[in-house]
């Protein structure tokens, strides 16, 4: 009966996790564990591939988040969300830091009490269509049934601009992208709607790619960046520098390949040697070690390496940098300094 | 015509004509009896003749049962394809449980088997054991299953598929009957305020859909926890699905108890016995004997809304259909997935609905002398 | 709380030991327990808010909602508030609910009298659609059934037509409008008109039955008032209703009402669902009335029909009504299960997408399961109501 008892109380006080007042760095510290909010399944950004392992862009940089803290990338638990359910797991505590498409706006920061990171995808809202609809221009979309994710944006943003152009239509509102997918081919819309980056995806995903066609218009800036709760600043600095670290790499031509030889000793980048910490240890600042940036930088690569592996030209996406070069290259891509 | 005459009492026994027994009397009088039957019967067997052999043909004789994408699959058959079906097997079985420590779930499934039969079944040798075993397999299943005290933890995010839906059913069906119990009494209490916060919480419970509970559960309950704690995601649902049930529980309950005669609580007054002592030795044995047909009615129920959990992103056998279906791989066989998990369902709930059914009659026999 | 043996005691003993004063104990104690747990429950939530900055405020339900909503019978928006978009979800609930109860009750008293029927083939059909359909959880059926609309039905270029003014399509079902002219509300007056008669002539009908028993042939003045006389007035106003029929335009049909594949597949599923149910309760219902009730109604001479309407039926309606009306419950709380499919009901507005935009979840839960609850007190009362009218006169 003892053994019993005992076995019980270990499983219970294994569901209730009771987690120190101190701080998300200590608790994730603790844990030996990052726990990231991602989306369900959406192709180059975040979904498990075959043998259960997630892969994407938004999942690069829950790996970089999770080896610049606990020293190892694959030391993340992804919780997968739906447009609704992000926001509360985030502020419930299942969640330290959300890396899900999520777009940065005023109310989210403010009313949703979210702590936004860096932008790392500057992206806009567009619409899928089949090709034989004969349609060119999201003007001419009136009766239209419109297949959307509730809880997004682009709800919002598609309800604006079908006001503001007069144009008379239906919103089929889905739970996930899947559902989307499974509406849209069904015929039960004739649109999807969601960020251009997302639809490239879900493009890729469907049986016949080229029967399908994005519209020119873009009807939404949607600057895309990881969030954390709000009330922990410290916390929030390192996602912040983090996804920074990554940027600035690609300027400094730092790779996964070259970062860890780059690191062995100081060379003549004052830059490159504070971001590799082999001069004034930033990391300490962050409450890291001096290691925690050549760790996140080796986790997936820096930005280049991240958006070319999973969603860059060569992938099924077929994604432009465009807005997302570096600004050196024409884009809009620019981080503050690490100094 | 040959006929014989006969003393009173010496004809021989005749069978009885052909118009009263054997199927052509039996096809008479039960499909056309009267006009109206006899439309009836060839419409059912019309609309049946037009079905049922497309439903054979595309469920097995042109079904495909290997193939390793859909492509495939359609190529061998037109019809269904179970080799997906086949594929995900372990999946819609233990979900997302680590493949070296599936032993666990099967362990404790058969564990499971055991304690059921122990509390079903009341003529075998030592069952008083197999009582006290059964009261301590929920504590040894949850340690099985969680992992601690030496085995390697698992996550519950990783717990899926059909073990889930036992996890939560029987959870929530051993947790919810002693508040059940509590609650019904509360609810038959003389004491006015005892009465009042039972019937409110039944009322209450009774009164919002279990979806709601669940959006509670996953949404706003860790706002009601100290600062600083945070409950497993499948502990929040196991919390609110015990409330759920307690309150039917408690409704079931309280039929048995109202069946008891006023007689049987007197005589146990009479005999000086205090009121718990008469409702544990009194009282309930009799009420929960009554109410077991109930009792299981209720989990038959819960069993089924335990499939509710996917909306909340839980994936219980529905759910891991459903994130299957996103698979390109496998696109467009969602009535194969959505007909395994029926069927699966189906043969579990009528089982069990069956066996209710059983009790009730023996439980009638028993107390109509 | 053990047997007193000493005859001296101290005061609290004494009380606990006294039967009365112990009942007030106990319940001072259980008050304190409970409110003690819900005070460190509000306690907690006002420090984790307070910790994340959120307060407690119904205010963002006047902030206009900024989402669409597919099916809405009153005025909406996307500029209308969260109250106006919660008003459209509580619509929609009660509409797929009554559409519910009543495709459910017909179709669950019909499965009822199936299982009775002596044709063997009948009442098996019956037996096994019953046994199928209740031990199939019903958000499978939900989901299973939309999948059928969405993937097997034409789009609306190959729409299935019945005579170019109905339109069966994967989009929904499309039927013609009545437009209704001025001269419409004569017609209208007049079955209002002819309701209230038939009321009062029931009434009166059955004074008359009872003290000369002279009998009406109450049905057929009923129908001819209620539906007979309007419909003669309609013919010599000249079809004073005009009908909106749908056409195809562009991506869709344009004009007409139509029945949304997200609606039509809730209803369906929670009405055939719930039917299974009610065939069982009605069946057990009927058999419960005892076959010698019938005999006897027989060798009084009254005629088949009567027999079942005066004398089986309202007995059997006895037994009906209250597990009826837990199943009429059941429904209407089922219907939340439209948010599988995104049929835009209470959950799916504002314990939806109301609250993932505005991040109120405490408000928008509150205010869904107070909804529910409201719900579920009126049906219970208007069912007890009901079942207290029907229930024996006792002497």
């Amino acid at each position: 009966m003892k053994l019993i008892k005992s076995a019980a109380l270990v499983a219970v006080s294994s569901l209730i996790t009771m987690t120190a007042q101190a701080g998300t760095l200590e608790d994730v510290q603790a844990r030996g564990e990052l726990n990231c909010v991602v989306t369900t399944g959406l192709a180059g950004f975040a979904a498990p591939d075959e043998n259960g392992r997630w892969e994407g862009f938004d999942v690069g940089f829950c790996r970089a988040v999770a080896a610049a803290v606990l020293g190892d990338g694959e030391k993340v638990k992804f919780i997968p969300s739906t447009g609704k359910t992000r926001f509360t797991l985030l502020n419930s505590g299942d969640g330290d830091i959300l890396f899900r498409n999520t777009t940065e706006t005023l109310s989210r920061d403010a009313d949703l009490k979210l702590t936004f990171l860096p932008i790392n995808y500057y992206d806009g809202q567009g619409f899928m269509i089949r090709k034989d609809a004969g349609i060119t221009s999201a003007t001419q979309l009136d009766g239209a049934s419109v297949c959307i994710q509730t809880g997004t944006t682009t709800e919002l943003n598609l309800a604006d601009f079908m006001r503001i152009n007069s144009i008379n239509y239906e919103p089929v509102a889905i739970e996930t992208n899947e559902e989307g997918i499974s509406n849209y081919s069904a015929n039960r819309c004739d649109l999807y709607t969601t960020d251009a980056s997302g639809l490239a995806s879900t493009r890729a995903a469907l049986e016949d790619p080229s029967a399908h066609m994005i519209l020119p218009e873009i009807i939404s800036k949607e600057p895309l960046g990881g969030a954390v709760r709000h009330g922990d600043d410290e916390w929030a600095d390192i996602g912040k520098w983090v996804v920074n670290a990554i940027i600035i790499a690609e300027e400094l031509g730092i790779t996964q390949a070259n970062a860890g030889e780059m690191a062995m000793e100081a060379g003549d980048n004052p830059s490159i040697n504070r971001l590799l910490g082999t001069e004034s240890n930033m990391g300490e600042m962050l409450g890291l070690d001096a290691q925690w940036a050549v760790r996140a930088i080796q986790a997936g690569g820096n930005y280049a390496e991240l958006f070319n592996n999973n969603i860059g030209p060569d992938t099924p996406l077929g994604l432009e940098r465009g807005l997302n070069a570096s600004w050196r290259d024409g884009g809009i891509l620019y981080a503050a300094p690490i100094r | 015509m040959n006929q014989k005459a006969y003393l009173p009492g010496e004809h021989p026994n005749l069978p009885p004509p052909s118009s009263i027994i054997g199927p052509v009397a039996w096809i008479r009088g039960n499909l056309f009896s009267t006009p109206a039957n006899t439309v009836m019967t060839v419409l059912i067997v019309w609309l049946l003749y037009k079905s049922l052999p497309a439903a054979i043909d595309w469920l097995f004789i042109d079904a495909a049962y290997t193939g390793d994408n859909r492509d495939e699959c359609k190529a061998r058959g037109s019809g269904a394809c179970w080799a997906f079906i086949n594929e995900r097997l372990r999946l819609f079985a233990y979900g997302f449980y680590p493949i070296e420590e599936r032993w666990r779930v099967n362990l404790s499934f058969v564990l499971l088997i055991v304690a059921t039969v122990a509390v079903l079944f009341d003529n075998l040798p030592y069952r008083k054991y197999g009582l006290y075993f059964a009261m301590a397999f929920p504590f040894i299943a949850g340690w099985l299953l969680i992992g601690g005290a030496g085995l390697t933890p698992v996550p519950t995010d990783k717990f899926g598929g059909f073990m889930l839906t036992l996890v939560i059913g029987i959870t929530g069906i051993a947790a919810s009957l002693p508040i059940g119990i509590a609650l019904a009494l509360g609810r038959q209490s003389r004491l006015p305020i005892i009465r009042l916060f039972s019937v409110g919480f039944i009322e209450f419970i009774r009164g919002v859909p279990l979806i709601t509970l669940l959006f509670v559960a996953s949404t706003m309950l860790s706002y009601f926890l100290p600062p600083g704690t945070s409950f497993d995601l499948l502990l929040r649902v196991l919390i609110m699905v015990t409330l759920f049930a307690s309150a039917y529980m408690a409704e079931v309950i309280r039929g048995g108890l109202q069946a008891i005669p006023k007689g049987q609580l007197e005589a146990a007054d009479a005999m000086g016995l205090k009121y718990w002592a008469s409702m544990r030795l009194v009282v309930l044995p009799q009420a929960l004997k009554i109410s077991i047909p109930g009792i299981v009615n209720t989990f038959i129920g819960l069993y089924k809304d335990t499939t509710l959990v996917l909306i909340i992103g839980l994936l219980d056998p529905l759910g891991v259909g459903r994130a299957s279906l996103a698979d390109t791989k496998w696109t467009g066989l969602a009535y194969e997935v959505y007909l395994f998990v029926a069927i699966f369902f189906f043969i579990s709930c009528f089982s069990m609905a069956r066996y209710s059914l059983y009790l009730e009659n023996k439980l009638q026999t028993g107390h109509k002398q | 709380m053990s047997e007193a043996v000493l005859p001296r005691r101290n005061t609290i003993s004494r009380l606990w030991n006294d039967k009365e004063s112990r009942a007030v104990i106990v319940q001072i104690i259980a008050t304190l327990l409970i409110f003690g747990f819900f005070a460190y429950l509000i306690r907690n939530a006002a420090i984790n808010l307070e910790a994340i900055g959120k307060g407690y405020s119904f205010d963002f339900l006047t902030q206009p909602s900024n989402y669409d909503i597919n099916q809405h019978f009153i005025e909406y928006t996307s500029r209308s508030s969260h109250l106006r978009a919660m008003s459209v979800g509580i619509i929609n609930t009660l509409l797929v609910a009554v559409c519910g109860l009543v495709l459910a009750t017909i179709v669950g008293f019909a499965l009822g009298v199936m299982r009775l029927s002596r044709n063997w083939l009948t009442n098996k059909l019956a037996y096994v659609y019953i046994e199928y359909v209740r031990n199939v959880p019903l958000l499978l059926h939900i989901l299973l059934v939309h999948g059928i609309i969405v993937h097997t039905l034409p789009v609306p270029k190959q729409a299935i037509t019945v005579s170019d003014t109905a339109f069966l399509t994967n989009r929904g079902f499309y039927t013609p409008k009545p437009v209704f002219e001025p001269l419409f509300w004569v017609v209208g007056g007049l079955i209002v008109a002819g309701i209230l008669f038939s009321l009062w002539f029931t009434r009166y009908a059955k004074k008359v039955q009872d003290q000369t028993g002279n009998h009406y042939p109450v049905f057929w003045i009923n129908l001819g008032a209620i539906v007979g006389l309007p419909l003669v007035m309609y013919f010599l106003l000249g079809n004073p209703i005009t009908w909106d029929t749908p056409e195809l335009q562009g991506f869709n049909f344009k004009g007409g009402m139509v029945l949304r594949p997200e609606f039509i597949a809730l209803w369906l599923a929670l009405s055939l669902y719930t039917a299974s149910f009610i065939g069982e309760i009605v069946r057990a219902g009927i058999t419960a009335v005892s076959w010698g009730q019938t005999e006897a109604s027989y060798a009084l001479g009254i005629n088949r029909g009567r027999t079942l309407n005066l004398v089986v039926i309202p007995q059997a309606l006895r037994v009906i009504v209250p597990p009826l009306t837990s199943q009429y419950l059941n429904l209407t709380k089922n219907s939340s299960l439209a948010i599988a499919i995104g049929y835009m009901d209470i959950v799916a507005t504002i314990g939806g997408i109301s609250l993932n935009q505005t991040g109120r979840e405490m408000e928008c839960m509150t205010i869904v399961l107070l909804l529910y609850l409201t719900m579920s007190l009126l049906i219970s009362a208007a069912m007890n109501w009901y079942n207290k009218r029907i229930k024996l006169v006792e002497r």
